[in-house]
């Protein structure tokens, strides 16, 4: 189709089918009086047999703690696809990345992203830390944690040169990072199966509500969690930045 | 304000897609999808809301105080990492096909015919 | 130890990590032995759960959270047959695929196999499940890993723009389903199936629950490939890796047909019982997916995208069995699609063997090749037949059992659309066949002659296109074509075991009965079960009919290949039709993304009238 026929036709399916959809969201109930029940026993049980008392993050990890394995394991995908797709190919080279090259139109690093960026790495790194540990307490956990330490290696790269990060960061330790953390899902919910229950049950001594150490397996899935996903993120980055700084086709410039 | 959420999820599910449909460039149509995945999370989040309730996080507050759905929390948790995780494959997608064909316009990146 | 439905989940996974981790260090062998190995097991554990499942559902509540007071707390995987067949279907598929992948494939390291493991664990979670939620979480699992596998040869630019297609397609699909999802949430409170059956039951199907239906079923229907959300499928299953061809060819399509009569027959049947035209909208959309892709089938010239658009139409036939809402047809389409599934691995592995050894796959510039390669003629001839559902294939038992149901639900014409469909597919088969390896049909007006451009623009399928590769046999290695054998030996199997339409026809009984299935998941009860016993099917028209779909096919291919035997006047005559019909199909189908897109929100318009009109 011509785009212009495209849009038209676009326009006019999706006006019906906006309708409908309309039609169809009017028979839920009216926002802000949800009455589910399944929200409602959870919030009045959870803090009692989980001793967790993030109900959310209980439900992410305990109760519905199957769903967490696969969605973990789509972010494993992913990172291993983009892994895949960006691999030199047999005529490109790696060269030494031209941050420095004579004709690399960016500008260079000024010193105060330098000065800022370096001194946030440490605290951007312990606040992932701590968003991990408390995920059972507070509002935070693993996948969010996760992302906030990529973010530290990130800021290592805004603040020095791609071959610091890569040095910070090399490519076994985020590839050891991120099987690591995926296994280690599997592996705590097989500690069930070993313990005579089902696969993924909370076999943990549960502690007391509020303590960090509590709520049975749900830390140390955070921190599987956490690892994975931080070593997923860093290893997205160090990949499209490869692609884009250090992989040459033969006579390519920039 | 009954219904208010619902039709602004409907409305960012139709103009993401409208978006995709009618772009010139890859990244921007991936951006469109994840305009579009957005529509599932504010619907997910609106459909668990409860007037007057509180995150449920009981850690200063008693069990038993008024709070949302919990479990859209876990979904729409869940439906973010996946939208994230997708276009990230989507745009490495997108290198690759910028360095084959030299383009990012999808009109040029037609099938071949047989 | 209470592991076995969990198994065949954890473990690929599990495996999966440890090659990704261990990749630096392992070598190659010890890699492809894992995969096959991992894959095999999964293949076993689900075949164990097939059989054990045959006496009543399999419930299997994770963490130990079993339901209270008919609320599911915790995510369950509820295994009956059906279910545990197509998860076995593809621990066979992915087994025999990494097989044949052995000897061929340039991995990057041992990333590939990793991927292929997370694919097959996503399949056999979709199909197990018992929880919406979860079945949509293996979903986008299984996708994910697709979309990766599918521009996998990155060397080849038209993989790269076939997978951005596939990706934001179905992505779009995806976030449809999600969007029921959330409708069903805030009606019912409930993720768990039978749950959300038991909470819907009690009310009418009123717009809220008719809107849930169109998004899940118009969602799950992209996957599937259904006419008009197909678009993406060519380009994406023709220029995969002929090792992920195999897979998406063989099951993955079918996964969305199987998740629309899950989720109908599971949640949806107890309001939705009465209406009427449902089955109308639902065999309106079969039809046209077999005839688009059956005609689409025979315009191609690229022996994968044959392929493909064969799966397109075969999608069409699985539907309207099920489409015909009753046991007999959803136990007849379970069978074909099972038959359909190994026989298009089959042929898929077949390609691929052309393709490895020939580095080329347009029939026409093949013409003649092959004649060295009696093996691999014999493999696309038997998978010409049993695409055309001759007996004993398991695809005419299938057939057979639609056959009988379109009979009892009034609709006899469905007789004929499956003997034109099969023709169809099996002709442009057959054509290929006769082309490639008998060297018939002399070359077509506007093909592209031998010595041009080679293996580059045209192939796609396998890894022959690459350069660098320097394996030059000349017979085709047993561990290649072994696979595919086996596949259609599988298929054969399947047609002759001793009381298969029994033992499918009491799978399908419990897949549609929605009652049950609630108190066996919610209860733990064991129903007495559904036993309408139902009267042998009889197997003479059927069998006359798959003969004539046979016989129709082979002349096709025939005046295909021999055009100039064809007497002038009735020439003339198809010509006239089938020249206008060519070329505006064609035209539809040469779009991009933009279009593919655009077409999924006319079919979700159009569905939506449709379903309107008909609950009114």
């Amino acid at each position: 189709m011509t785009p212009r026929l495209r849009r038209r036709v676009f326009l006019a399916a999706a006006a019906v089918a906006g309708a409908w959809l309309l039609w169809g969201l009017t028979g839920l109930p009216d926002y802000g009086v949800y009455n589910g029940p399944y929200g409602d026993v959870l919030n009045r049980v959870a803090v009692a047999e989980r001793k967790a008392t993030n109900v959310v993050a209980s439900v992410t990890f305990d109760y519905r703690g199957v769903d967490t394995m696969g969605e973990e394991y789509i972010l494993f995908a992913a990172v291993l696809g983009v892994a895949i797709l960006l691999r030199a190919q047999r005529d490109e080279t790696e060269q030494s990345p031209d941050e420095d090259a004579a004709d690399r139109h960016a500008p260079a690093t000024s010193n105060a992203v330098r000065v800022i960026g370096l001194g946030l790495v440490g605290p951007v790194v312990l606040f992932g830390i701590y968003v991990v540990a408390h995920g059972h307490l507070t509002p935070g956990g693993g996948f969010q944690g996760g992302v906030v330490l990529a973010t530290g290696a990130l800021l290592v790269y805004l603040s020095g040169e791609y071959v610091t990060l890569r040095r910070v960061s090399p490519e076994v330790l985020t590839d050891a990072a991120e099987s690591v953390g995926a296994a280690g899902y599997v592996a705590i919910g097989l500690l069930g199966v070993v313990a005579g229950a089902t696969f993924l049950t909370n076999v943990l001594p549960l502690g007391r509500p509020g303590a960090l150490l509590s709520a049975g397996t749900i830390p140390p899935i955070n921190l599987a969690v956490g690892l994975e996903v931080a070593g997923g993120f860093v290893l997205l980055l160090s990949e499209f930045l490869e692609q884009a700084l250090v992989i040459r086709r033969p006579g390519e410039v920039t | 304000m009954r219904f208010l959420p619902y039709v602004v999820a409907a409305w960012l599910l139709l103009v993401g897609l409208y978006g995709i449909v009618t772009s010139r460039n890859l990244v921007h149509a991936i951006i469109c999808l994840s305009v579009a995945q957005s529509s599932t999370y504010i619907l997910l989040l609106s459909v668990g809301f409860r007037r007057g309730g509180t995150a449920p996080i009981f850690l200063d507050v008693p069990v038993g105080t008024r709070a949302v759905d919990p479990v859209v929390g876990a979904l729409t948790l869940t439906d973010i990492v996946v939208g994230a995780t997708v276009s990230a494959l989507l745009l490495a997608l997108a290198v690759q096909a910028h360095k084959h064909h030299g383009t990012l316009d999808p009109e040029r990146l037609k099938p071949e015919r047989d | 130890m209470d592991l076995l439905p969990a198994l065949p989940v954890a473990l690929p996974l599990l495996v999966a990590a440890a090659l990704v981790g261990l990749a630096p260090v392992c070598p190659r062998p010890v890699a492809d032995a894992a995969a096959v190995l991992t894959a095999a097991l999964v293949t076993l554990a689900c075949l164990a759960l097939l059989v054990i499942s045959l006496d009543g559902p399999v419930v299997y509540w994770f963490g130990g959270w079993t339901p209270r007071g008919g609320i599911a707390l915790g995510v369950a995987f509820a295994v009956d047959p059906v279910g545990a067949a197509l998860a076995t279907l593809a621990g066979v598929l992915a087994t025999a695929a990494l097989t044949f992948s052995w000897r061929i494939f340039e991995a990057v390291r041992t990333l590939h196999h990793g991927l292929m493991l997370v694919f097959l664990a996503g399949i056999v979670g979709f199909c197990l499940s018992g929880d919406l939620f979860n079945m949509f979480v293996f979903y986008e699992l299984f996708s994910v890993a697709a979309y990766a596998l599918a521009g996998y040869q990155t060397t080849n630019p038209g993989s790269v723009r076939g997978a951005l297609n596939f990706a934001i397609t179905n992505s779009v699909g995806a976030i449809l389903v999600l969007g029921g999802i959330a409708l069903l949430y805030g009606r019912t409170g409930a993720l768990n199936l039978a749950q959300l059956g038991q909470s819907l039951a009690r009310g009418p199907a009123d717009r809220l629950v008719v809107a849930a239906f169109l998004l899940l079923m118009v969602g799950f229907f992209v996957k599937a490939a259904v006419v008009p959300f197909h678009f993406w499928l060519a380009d994406a299953y023709a220029l995969a890796p002929t090792v992920v061809g195999v897979l998406f060819a063989g099951v993955v399509s079918e996964l969305g047909l199987y998740a629309v009569a899950r989720v109908y027959w599971t949640v949806f049947s107890g309001p939705m019982a009465g209406v009427e035209g449902l089955r109308g909208v639902l065999l309106l959309g079969a039809v046209t997916t077999a005839l688009v892709g059956g005609v689409m089938c025979l315009l191609q010239h690229h022996l994968a995208r044959m392929l493909a658009y064969a799966t397109v139409s075969h999608v069409g036939l699985t539907l309207a069995g099920f489409a015909l809402l009753g046991p007999v047809g959803v136990g007849g389409a379970v069978l074909y699609l099972l038959a359909d599934g190994l026989v298009k691995g089959a042929l898929f592995i077949s390609v691929g063997i052309v393709d490895h050894h020939l580095h080329d796959v347009d029939e026409r510039r093949l013409r003649g090749r092959g004649r060295h390669m009696p093996w691999a003629a014999a493999l696309m001839v038997a998978g010409a037949l049993g695409l055309a559902g001759v007996p004993p294939f398991g695809t005419f038992l299938g057939k057979a059992l639609m056959e009988e149901a379109a009979l009892e639900a009034g609709t006899p014409w469905l007789i004929g659309l499956f003997v034109v469909v099969a023709a169809l597919t099996s002709a442009a088969l057959l054509r290929a066949t006769g082309r490639v390896f008998l060297g018939l049909g002399g070359p077509s007006p506007g093909s592209p002659s031998p010595g041009g451009p080679g293996g580059g623009a045209g192939s796609g399928a396998g890894s022959g296109a690459e350069p660098g590769y320097r394996d030059h046999h000349r017979h085709a290695h047993p561990t290649q074509v072994a696979p595919a054998v086996l596949l259609l030996a599988a298929a054969v199997a399947v047609g002759l075991a001793p009381g298969i339409t029994g033992v499918v026809e009491r799978a399908a009984a419990r897949f549609t009965d929605r009652a049950g299935y609630a108190a066996a998941v919610l209860e733990g009860v064991a129903g007495p079960g559904v036993r309408v016993p139902h009267p042998p099917v009889p197997l003479a028209a059927p069998a006359f009919w798959a003969v004539l779909s046979a016989l129709l096919g082979l002349g096709l291919a025939l005046a295909a290949l021999a055009p100039e035997r064809v007497p002038g006047r009735l020439r003339d005559g198809v010509a006239r039709v089938w020249g206008p019909v060519a070329a505006t199909l064609r035209g539809l189908h040469d779009g991009g993304i933009g279009d593919s897109v655009t077409w999924l929100v006319v079919g979700m318009a159009a569905f939506g009238t449709l379903l309107a009109v008909v609950v009114r």
